[in-house]
C-alpha cells in the first residue's frame, strides 16, 4: 500500500513513517496559495512609513514653484477624504462583501462538483473552474456588464440590475473557481485511508464527505478563503471602468472639481493606495496567524 | 435479507477462486480460503503478494473479476448487495489506523453507531466506554488521536470497529506501524479479542503472534495460495521450496 502523508496532522513523531509527519504547508514544487498575504505581511513597517512621509513632504519639492502648493493640494484631500472613504471605499467593501459571498457559495458547489465520482458533473465543473481562474478579472467584468441586460423581467416583475450589482457578478466569477479549487484541493488533501476508513464502517458517500472529510479541511480552508477575499478587495477598484461609483470613481470626480490640478493625483490616488494597504494588511496577517495555528494542532 | 441460509455451521467467510487485477496486472490468481465461524486465520507472505487485496476484497473495498466471495452467506460483490449488510457484519483495523483526526477517542467509537445504525446515544455512548475499557484505554475517552500514541491509536481503531457489533474482524498488518514497545499492547487486544470467539482475519509480518493465535495459516505469493495448514505443521513441516524460504529469511 502506497503511503500518504496527512496534511496539516501533527502526530507524536517518534517514527519515520511518511505518513505521520506534519504536513509541510509548502512543498518543493507546489504553487503557495497566501503568496499575496505573504507578500503583504512582509511589507516591513519603514515602507509604510516612508510612503507617508514621501507623500507629504516629497512633492513639495517638485512643485514648489508653482502657486497652487502641495499643503493646498493635501488640504483638498482633507476636504475630500470623508466623501471618497464614505461613498467611495465603503462602497467598495460593499462590492467585495457580497462578490466574496456569492462566489464562495458558488466556489464550494463547483468545488464538490469537481470530486463527484460521476464524470457527467465532474468534467464540466473543470472546465468551469478552469476558464475562470485562468481568465483576466477585467474581460469577465466586461462581459458580464455587456451580457446581462440593465433590467429584467421575472414573472411580471421588473427589477433594474445596477451597474455595480453586475461588477459583484463580474467579480464573484474567478472568486468562484479559485474557492472552487481551495475545496478541490482541500478535500482531496485528506489521506485516502480516511475514506476507506468511513466506507468501512458503512457510512455512505455523501456521509463520508459531509461528516468525516470537510470537517478536517474545514479550518485548512480558512486561510487561502481570507487571502483571495484580499484579492477581491485590492481588484474592486477595477469596477470603475464599469462607471461604479467606488473610490477610484469618486476620486477622479473629486479631483475634477479641484480644477484637475495635477498636483493632487498623488495625494489623491496614494491616498486610495493607503487605504486599501491599511484594509488588507490586518486581514494578511491574521491569515498568516490562522495558517501557522492550523499547520501545528489538529 | 431475502432468502438467507446461511447457518454456523458453513464457513462465515468463503472465498472462492477469487480474481483480481488492478488494469492489467493480475493481483489475485484464483484464491479460495474458508473460514469458520469464531477461527483466527493468519495471511502471510512476502510485501506484493496480494495480502491486503484479498483482505479488502472481503469487505469491498476492492472489486474482484471474477469469482465469489460470500460474508455469512452474502455474495459480497453482487451488485444489488446492500453494502450495509455488509459491513456491519465485517469490521476493518488498518496498518496507519486511519482514526478521524477531528474527533476524540470516544467520539471516534460513537460515530458510527450513531450516524450509520442510528442507536441512541446514550446507549452508545455506554457500549463505547465500555469498549475503551476492554483495549484498556479508560482515561483517554477524550484525547485526541494527535495526543495519543500509535499503539493507543491502534487500539482506539479496534474499539471503534468493535462499536459496530461485527461477526468477523479484518486485521491488515494493524502493528507494521508501530514502535516495537507498542506492538505487544495491540496484539493482546487482538488476542483477547479472539480468546472470546470473534472470527479474526490477520495479514501478519509477527510470525510468533501468528503461531500462537492462529487457527490456521495461509502463505500467499504472486496472487495465489501457495501453501496452508494449522500453525505447527505449517512453520514446522512447511513442504513448498517457496513458503520454506520465506520462512527462513524471516525467522
Ligand atoms: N489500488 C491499486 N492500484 C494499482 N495497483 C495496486 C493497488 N493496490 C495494490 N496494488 C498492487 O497490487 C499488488 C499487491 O498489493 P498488496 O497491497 O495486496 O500486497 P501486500 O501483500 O499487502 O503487500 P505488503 O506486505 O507490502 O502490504 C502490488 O503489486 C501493488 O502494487
Ligand atoms: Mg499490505
Amino acid at each position: 500500500m502506497s503511503m500518504r502523508s496527512i496534511p496539516g496532522i501533527h502526530s507524536h513523531g517518534k517514527t519515520d513513517l511518511p505518513v505521520l509527519k506534519p504536513f509541510n504547508a509548502r512543498a518543493a514544487g507546489e504553487a503557495d496559495d497566501l503568496l499575496f498575504s505573504r507578500w503583504l505581511v512582509s511589507i516591513p513597517g519603514y515602507v509604510w512609513f516612508m510612503a507617508i512621509i514621501g507623500l507629504v513632504v516629497g512633492p513639495q519639492f517638485a512643485w514648489a514653484a508653482t502657486s497652487y502648493t502641495y499643503s493646498d493640494a493635501l488640504e483638498a484631500l482633507v476636504k475630500w477624504m470623508p466623501f471618497i472613504v464614505k461613498s467611495g471605499f465603503l462602497f467598495n467593501v460593499l462590492i467585495s462583501f457580497f462578490a466574496m459571498l456569492i462566489g464562495t457559495f458558488l466556489g464550494v458547489i463547483l468545488g464538490l462538483m469537481q470530486i463527484s465520482p460521476n464524470r457527467f458533473i465532474k468534467v464540466p465543473a473543470q472546465i468551469i473552474t478552469q476558464t475562470f481562474r485562468n481568465s483576466p478579472w477585467l474581460v469577465l467584468l466586461f462581459i458580464v456588464l455587456l451580457a446581462l441586460p440593465f433590467e429584467m423581467t421575472i414573472a411580471g416583475v421588473t427589477i433594474r440590475i445596477p451597474d455595480w450589482m453586475k461588477a459583484v457578478f463580474g467579480l464573484c466569477l474567478p472568486i468562484m473557481a479559485n474557492i472552487a479549487e481551495i475545496v478541490r484541493g482541500a478535500v482531496q488533501s485528506v489521506p485516502s485511508g480516511q475514506w476507506e476508513a468511513s466506507e468501512s464502517l458503512a457510512f455512505t458517500r455523501q456521509q463520508t464527505l459531509w461528516q468525516i472529510i470537510l470537517p478536517q479541511c474545514f479550518r485548512r480552508m480558512i486561510p487561502p478563503w481570507m487571502n483571495w477575499y484580499a484579492i477581491l478587495t485590492m481588484a474592486t477598484p477595477l469596477c470603475s471602468l464599469l462607471g461604479v461609483e467606488e473610490i477610484i470613481t469618486l476620486s477622479r470626480q473629486a479631483i475634477e472639481a479641484e480644477n484637475n490640478r495635477p498636483e493632487l493625483l498623488v495625494p489623491f490616488y496614494g491616498f486610495a493606495l493607503l487605504i486599501f494597504f491599511a484594509y488588507c494588511y490586518p486581514i494578511a496577517r491574521a491569515t498568516l496567524a490562522l495558517e501557522r495555528r492550523f499547520a501545528v494542532k489538529l | 435479507m431475502e432468502n438467507n441460509t446461511w447457518s454456523d455451521d458453513q464457513p462465515i467467510v468463503s472465498i472462492q477462486n477469487v480474481h483480481k487485477s488492478f488494469g492489467a496486472l493480475e493481483v489475485l490468481k484464483g484464491v479460495s480460503l474458508d473460514v469458520m465461524k469464531g477461527e483466527v486465520i493468519c495471511i502471510i507472505g512476502p510485501s506484493g503478494s496480494g495480502k491486503s487485496t484479498l483482505i479488502r476484497c472481503i469487505n469491498a473495498l476492492n472489486d474482484i473479476q471474477a469469482g465469489s466471495i460470500k460474508v455469512e452467506g452474502l455474495e459480497v460483490h453482487d451488485s444489488k448487495l446492500d453494502q450495509l449488510e455488509l459491513r456491519k457484519r465485517v469490521g476493518m483495523v488498518f496498518q496507519q489506523y486511519n482514526l478521524f483526526p477531528h474527533k476524540t477517542a470516544l467520539e471516534n467509537v460513537m460515530m458510527a453507531p450513531i450516524k450509520v445504525l442510528k442507536q441512541p446515544k446514550d446507549e452508545v455512548e455506554k457500549r463505547a466506554r465500555a469498549l475503551i475499557e476492554k483495549v484498556r484505554l479508560q482515561g483517554k475517552e477524550d484525547a485526541y488521536p494527535g495526543e495519543l500514541s500509535g499503539g493507543q491509536q491502534q487500539r482506539v481503531a479496534i474499539a471503534r470497529s468493535l462499536a459496530m457489533n461485527p461477526d468477523v474482524m479484518l486485521f491488515d498488518e494493524v502493528t507494521a506501524a508501530l514502535d516495537p514497545e507498542t506492538v505487544k499492547e495491540v496484539l493482546v487486544t487482538i488476542k483477547d479479542l479472539a480468546e472470546e470467539g470473534m472470527t479474526c482475519i490477520l495479514v501478519t509480518h509477527e510470525m510468533g503472534f501468528a503461531r500462537e493465535i492462529a487457527d490456521h495459516i495461509y502463505f500467499t505469493d504472486r496472487g495465489v495460495i501457495v501453501e496452508h495448514g494449522p500453525p505447527d505443521t505449517f512453520f514446522d513441516n512447511a513442504s513448498d521450496p517457496r513458503t520454506r524460504e520465506f520462512l527462513s529469511q524471516i525467522l
